[in-house]
C-alpha cells in the first residue's frame, strides 16, 4: 500500500510536469525554438497572480482566468518581435536571446519582490485532501492540477487536429516556406503557437504557486524537469508529454521514498535511460530527431 | 499582348556573391505557357523563387496585372494569384492529402479550382485522402503539390522541375494536365531541365545561361540546334564558360 501511495503521488506531480512542459514542446515542435526563459515565464505568472490581480479584486484562486489570456497576448508579441528576430538570424541566437531573457526576468523579480518565498493563496483548500485509505492522501489542489493538465492537453490535441488554425500550425511546423506558398503568413501562425505556449505556462506557474512555495529562481529547476518530461515523452506528442510527466513524477517519488536525497536523482536516471535506449522518447517518432 | 499578367523587368538576383539571375526580362500572358530552359545552376529555380517572393531581388521589378509586387511578402502574392509548385514538391509530410489541399485552399481567391475539382482531375485521390502525404509515391506527391497550388486559384502558375526524379510514364500523365489548366485561362511559367518535354508544351521558350537570357522565341521558330547552343552555351568559346557536367 505504501508503494501505491508512491505511485499516486508520482502521478499527481506528473500532471503538473506535463502542464509545465507542453508549452516548451509546442514552441520547439512548431518553430524549433528552445525557450530557456520558459520556467521564468511560469514564475512571472505566479507573481502576477499573487501581487497584481488582487489589485483588480480578483481572488488569487481565480487569477488564472485573467493571467492565462494575458500571457497569451504577451506570447504573441514576444514571438513576433524578439523571438522572430532571433529565428531570422540562426538557431543559436534564439538560445542566447531566451537565456538573456531568463537572466533579466530572474533579476527583475529579485529586485522587485526580493528572494522571499511566496505562495498563491487558495485559502483552506490547500489543507484539504481526499483520504480513501489510512496512508493515502490525495491533495485536492494536486488533483485539480492533474485534471487541468489533462483538460489542457485534450483541448490542445483537439484544436491542433480539428481546427483550421491547428492545421496551419502543423503545416507551418512541417515546412514554413511551403506554407507561405499556400498563402500563409507563417510569422502570424508562429505567434499563435507562442500565445498558446505562454498561456499554458501561465497556468503551470500559477498551479506551481498553489502547490508549493516559489521564489524568483524557481524557474530553472522546473525548466530542467520540463525538458526531461518532453524528452521522456517524445517531442511532438502531446499525450507523450503527459505520460513523460507522469513517468518522471513516479520515478522521483520512488527515489524520494528510498531516500529523500534520491528524488531528483531517480528522475535524472530515468531521463538518461530513456535517452540511451529510446532517444526519440516513448511516444516520439524517429523522424522528429532528424 | 493586352492580357499580360506577369511582367518581369530587368531582374537581377544574387545568391551571396553569385549573380544567379542577371538582367532577365519576360512576360507571361493569360492562357499561355512560357517554358524556361537551362542547365543546372542557370538560375531558373532562383528566378521562380524570387517571383514567388522567397528571395529578394537585387534590382528590377516584378509586376502582376500592372501592379508592382516586388516588395510584397510571398503569402500576399499567392492571394493576388501567383502560385509556385516548388522544386522537390515540398508537401506537408505529416498532414493528410486532404489537409494539404485544405491548407492550399485556405486563402484561395474565387475561381474554378476547388478541392472537389482536383479530386475529379485525379481520380485516385478521394479514396486516399486521409493518408499522410509522406506515404505517397513521388509522382503522386507531385500531383498533390499541383493540386495544392491549383486550389488557391492562381492566375499565374509556376511549375519548377515537374519531371525531376519521376518515371517517364508518370511525367507524361502530369504533363497531360497542362492543357486543362491553361484552358481555364491560367498562365503557366514552366521550368524544365528536360528540353524536349518543356518545349513540347510551350507557346514561347526562354533560355537561361548562367543567369542571363541566351535565347527567346516560339518553339516553331527555334531549331533544336539553336536551343541546344543556348542551353549549353556552346557558342561561347572562352574557357571560363566551359561546362563539363551537363547531361
Amino acid at each position: 500500500m505504501i508503494w501505491l501511495n508512491v505511485v499516486i503521488q508520482g502521478v499527481l506531480v506528473g500532471g503538473f510536469y506535463a502542464l509545465f512542459a507542453c508549452g516548451l514542446s509546442l514552441m520547439f515542435g512548431v518553430m524549433r525554438v528552445i525557450n530557456l526563459a520558459h520556467g521564468d515565464m511560469a514564475v512571472v505568472a505566479a507573481y502576477v497572480a499573487v501581487f497584481l490581480t488582487p489589485h483588480a479584486h480578483i481572488p488569487e484562486v481565480w487569477a488564472f482566468l485573467v493571467v492565462a489570456p494575458l500571457f497569451g497576448l504577451v506570447g504573441y508579441v514576444v514571438q513576433r518581435t524578439l523571438i522572430q528576430k532571433s529565428i531570422d538570424r540562426d538557431p543559436f541566437t534564439t538560445l542566447l536571446v531566451t537565456f538573456g531573457l531568463s537572466v533579466i526576468i530572474e533579476n527583475l523579480l529579485l529586485e522587485i519582490y526580493s528572494s522571499n518565498g511566496q505562495i498563491v493563496n487558495v485559502g483552506e483548500l490547500i489543507t484539504k485532501s481526499w483520504h480513501p485509505q489510512t496512508i493515502i492522501y490525495i491533495s485536492y489542489v494536486s488533483l485539480a492540477v492533474l485534471a487541468a493538465a489533462v483538460v489542457v492537453l485534450a483541448l490542445l490535441q483537439l484544436f491542433l487536429s480539428k481546427s483550421g488554425t491547428g492545421r496551419l500550425i502543423r503545416a507551418v511546423a512541417d515546412d514554413h516556406e511551403a506554407a507561405q506558398l499556400s498563402g500563409t503568413n507563417y510569422q502570424h501562425i508562429f505567434g499563435i503557437a507562442a500565445a498558446i505556449a505562454f498561456a499554458t505556462v501561465a497556468l503551470a506557474g500559477i498551479s506551481y504557486g498553489m502547490m508549493t512555495e516559489f521564489a524568483p529562481t524557481s524557474g530553472g529547476v522546473n525548466l530542467l524537469f520540463a525538458f526531461e518530461t518532453v524528452v521522456i515523452g517524445g517531442i511532438g506528442s502531446l499525450w507523450g508529454t503527459l505520460v513523460g510527466g507522469i513517468a518522471l513524477g513516479v520515478a522521483q517519488q520512488f527515489g524520494a521514498h528510498i531516500n529523500p536525497e534520491y528524488q531528483v536523482l531517480a528522475g535524472n536516471i530515468l531521463f538518461l535511460v530513456v535517452l540511451a535506449v529510446r532517444p526519440q522518447g516513448l511516444f516520439g517518432k524517429k523522424t522528429a530527431l532528424s | 499582348m493586352s492580357d499580360t499578367w506577369l511582367e518581369v523587368q530587368d531582374l537581377t538576383v544574387h545568391h551571396g556573391q553569385l549573380r544567379a539571375v542577371d538582367g532577365v526580362s519576360f512576360q507571361v500572358a493569360r492562357g499561355e505557357v512560357l517554358t524556361m530552359v537551362g542547365a543546372n545552376g542557370a538560375g531558373k529555380s532562383t528566378l521562380l523563387r524570387t517571383i514567388a517572393g522567397l528571395h529578394h531581388q537585387t534590382s528590377g521589378t516584378i509586376s502582376f496585372k500592372g501592379v508592382n509586387v516586388t516588395k510584397l511578402a510571398p503569402q500576399r502574392r499567392v492571394r493576388m494569384g501567383i502560385s509556385l509548385v516548388p522544386e522537390g514538391r515540398r508537401l506537408f509530410p505529416s498532414l493528410t492529402l486532404e489537409e494539404n489541399l485544405q491548407v492550399g485552399a485556405h486563402r484561395a481567391t474565387k475561381g474554378s479550382f476547388t478541392i472537389e475539382r482536383v479530386y475529379e482531375l485525379f481520380e485516385w485521390m478521394p479514396q486516399r485522402r486521409r493518408q499522410r502525404a509522406w506515404q505517397f509515391s513521388g509522382g503522386e506527391q507531385q500531383a498533390i503539390a499541383i493540386g495544392r497550388a491549383l486550389v488557391a486559384n492562381p492566375q499565374v502558375l509556376m511549375l519548377d522541375e515537374l519531371s525531376l526524379g519521376l518515371a517517364p510514364i508518370v511525367v507524361e500523365r502530369i504533363y497531360a494536365l497542362i492543357p486543362e489548366i491553361v484552358a481555364q485561362g491560367v498562365g503557366i511559367l514552366l521550368v524544365e531541365q528536360d528540353v524536349t518535354l518543356g518545349v513540347g508544351v510551350a507557346n514561347r521558350v526562354h533560355c537561361l545561361l548562367e543567369g542571363k537570357t541566351s535565347l527567346v522565341g516560339t518553339p516553331g521558330e527555334l531549331s533544336a540546334l539553336q536551343i541546344e547552343r543556348a542551353y549549353f552555351g556552346a557558342e561561347m568559346s572562352s574557357p571560363s564558360h566551359h561546362h563539363e557536367d551537363h547531361p
